[in-house]
């Protein structure tokens, strides 16, 4: 469904990414791992379109994406869920709701989301967005991408700085919305949540894919790991 | 005959009338500029100039066409705000990844050329515009009379600034230029064609300043440093009201106009610079301007 091949990216003087190469399956929920500064959310963002300058390959459905502007890409059905979360503070958080123009049939529906996330239909009359906790403004943030009717969603770090209740919430959303039939390309720190989500997951350092370790591999490829994210 | 402060009331009530058709002009052209500057981070000082330019299109249209005010009072913003898109997509949008200082002087030039241009063509001394005939006369309010076209004037553009105020802050389309205002790049990514939607936003701003043009022809004569005049005193209201404040403009514009009139009254020494005193004591005690917000 999305195959990169080649991706170079760059801001302003700094080559950060330096011939990334990997790709996701239709209805995988695939995770990059990598220590900070490894390259992942340069990655998601030039997936997306919003680095200042990338070269490359990103292929999405079959079309090749690396000319396009960052609308014609969301239209073509890929959305994001940015790390700093992007809620916005002079809307309300049904505004930040309803905000990202539907793309494509089959989103979720409102009623679906206040499902998955029961705190932002209580919260639904908010003024700002960013008056919900921390927890809340990452439900915001997935929610209101899943109205869109884009299949393939790029995560990034959804559970940082979350708490234990709310990150096992995420977890059960992601499963989900794999179920739902989504794509998945999620960012982690956390490769103990990583592992209850994903089917693989490639791990970055300076700026390149250096592995890719199928889920049920994961087990045994721990020392491996540590080494990799240093921890 | 009433006296109020031991001034007459008729000349108190009359200064507050010309205050608040003053304060009308200052709200209209400072709503322009403060979404301007949300949407494009540009301060837009060729606002005075298309202001200038609505009211000489409103007067071409009369006097070239046969057109007369009510048609230019729809027309006029319709040209000038397509006039205002055709610069953003020529000139302005190459420079929104500079310094904001490229802007204020590109802009600045861009008056200085489109005002030249009418001085050449027009002159300086003005142009006459008729009150159109149906708002002609003045009516008795018991306690002073007013003409009806001053009235007018305030209540139309009490209702384009709430109307303005109410599409950005109650419509979804409102709402997305809110967003972009805050993170243009993130909206752009959930599919919304931001560059078009600056364009627009421009040419809307535009468009209003020149609604308020067409308004001005019949009171102020219709010349080239109709603009200027104005455009000073209305950047001191964006700096009060708080740099891209939506109700912050308006509420400031009536204000400043409404304590002007007033100070024309008591100290008519001090009514040209009262405005730039009240900057001032802003400046000193809320930098953010009334109702600007916290970074």
């Amino acid at each position: 469904m999305l195959e990169i091949k080649d991706l170079n990216a760059w801001y302003g003087e700094s080559h950060i990414l330096h011939g990334v190469d990997f790709n996701v399956q239709e209805g995988e929920v695939v995770t990059l791992l990598g220590r900070n500064g490894a390259g992942k959310t340069t990655t998601m963002k030039s997936i997306m379109g919003l680095v200042p300058r990338r070269e490359g390959h990103v292929t999405f459905k079959g079309v090749e994406t690396i000319g396009m502007m960052p609308n014609h890409i969301a239209k073509a059905g890929i959305a994001i869920c940015p790390e700093e979360r992007g809620i916005f503070g002079s809307l309300s958080v049904t505004e930040n709701l309803m905000l990202p123009p539907i793309v494509a049939p089959g989103g979720l529906s409102v009623d679906e989301i206040y499902t998955l996330f029961p705190n932002l239909k209580e919260r639904a009359r908010t003024a700002h967005g960013t008056r919900l906790s921390g927890g809340e403004q990452q439900m915001l943030a997935i929610g209101r991408i899943l109205r869109t009717g884009a299949k393939m969603l790029l995560l990034d770090e959804p559970t940082e700085g979350l708490a234990p209740v709310i990150v096992q919430q995420i977890g059960r959303t992601i499963r989900e919305i794999k179920n739902r039939g989504f794509t998945v390309l999620l960012v982690e720190q956390n490769f103990r949540f990583a592992a209850t989500v994903a089917d693989r997951h490639y791990v970055m350092e300076h700026g390149k894919i250096v592995d890719m370790i199928p889920n049920k591999d994961l087990e045994n490829s721990m020392d491996k790991l540590h080494e990799y994210l240093g921890v | 005959m009433i006296m109020i402060f031991g001034i007459p009331g008729p000349l108190l009530f009359g200064q507050l009338l010309l205050g608040l058709i003053n304060g009308a002009f200052y709200a209209m052209l400072s709503l322009g500029l403060a979404v301007i500057f949300g949407m494009l981070n540009i301060i837009n000082f060729a606002h005075g100039a298309l202001f200038m330019m609505g009211a000489f299109v409103a007067w071409m249209l009369l006097n070239y066409v046969g057109i007369g005010y009510f048609p230019a009072l729809i027309l006029a913003p319709l040209i000038v705000g397509a006039f205002g898109i055709v610069l953003e997509k020529t000139i302005i949008s190459r420079l929104y990844k500079l310094d904001h200082l490229y802007g204020l002087l590109l802009t600045f030039g861009l008056s200085l050329v489109i005002e030249g241009l009418f001085r050449n063509g027009y002159g300086s001394s003005g142009l006459p515009y008729r009150i159109p005939a149906a708002l002609q006369g003045a009516v008795d309010l018991g306690f002073m009379f007013m003409p009806i076209y001053r009235g007018w004037v305030v209540l139309a553009a009490a209702v384009v600034c709430l109307a303005t105020w109410a599409v950005i802050e109650k419509t979804t389309l409102g709402a997305t230029l809110r967003a972009a205002t805050e993170n243009a790049p993130l909206v752009q990514a959930f599919g919304v064609n931001v560059p078009r939607l600056i364009t627009l936003t421009y040419g809307g701003g535009i468009a209003l300043a020149a609604f308020a043009g067409v308004l001005a022809a019949p009171i102020y004569s219709v010349n080239p440093n109709m603009g200027t005049n104005f455009i000073n005193t209305v950047f001191a209201v964006v700096v009060i009201g708080g740099m891209g404040s939506i109700l912050g403009s308006i509420v400031t514009g009536f204000a400043l106009g409404v304590v002007e009139g007033l100070t024309k009254v008591f100290y008519p020494q001090a009514s040209a610079t009262v405005v730039f005193v009240v900057m001032v004591i802003i400046l000193l005690t809320r930098p953010r301007g009334l109702f600007g917000k916290a970074a």
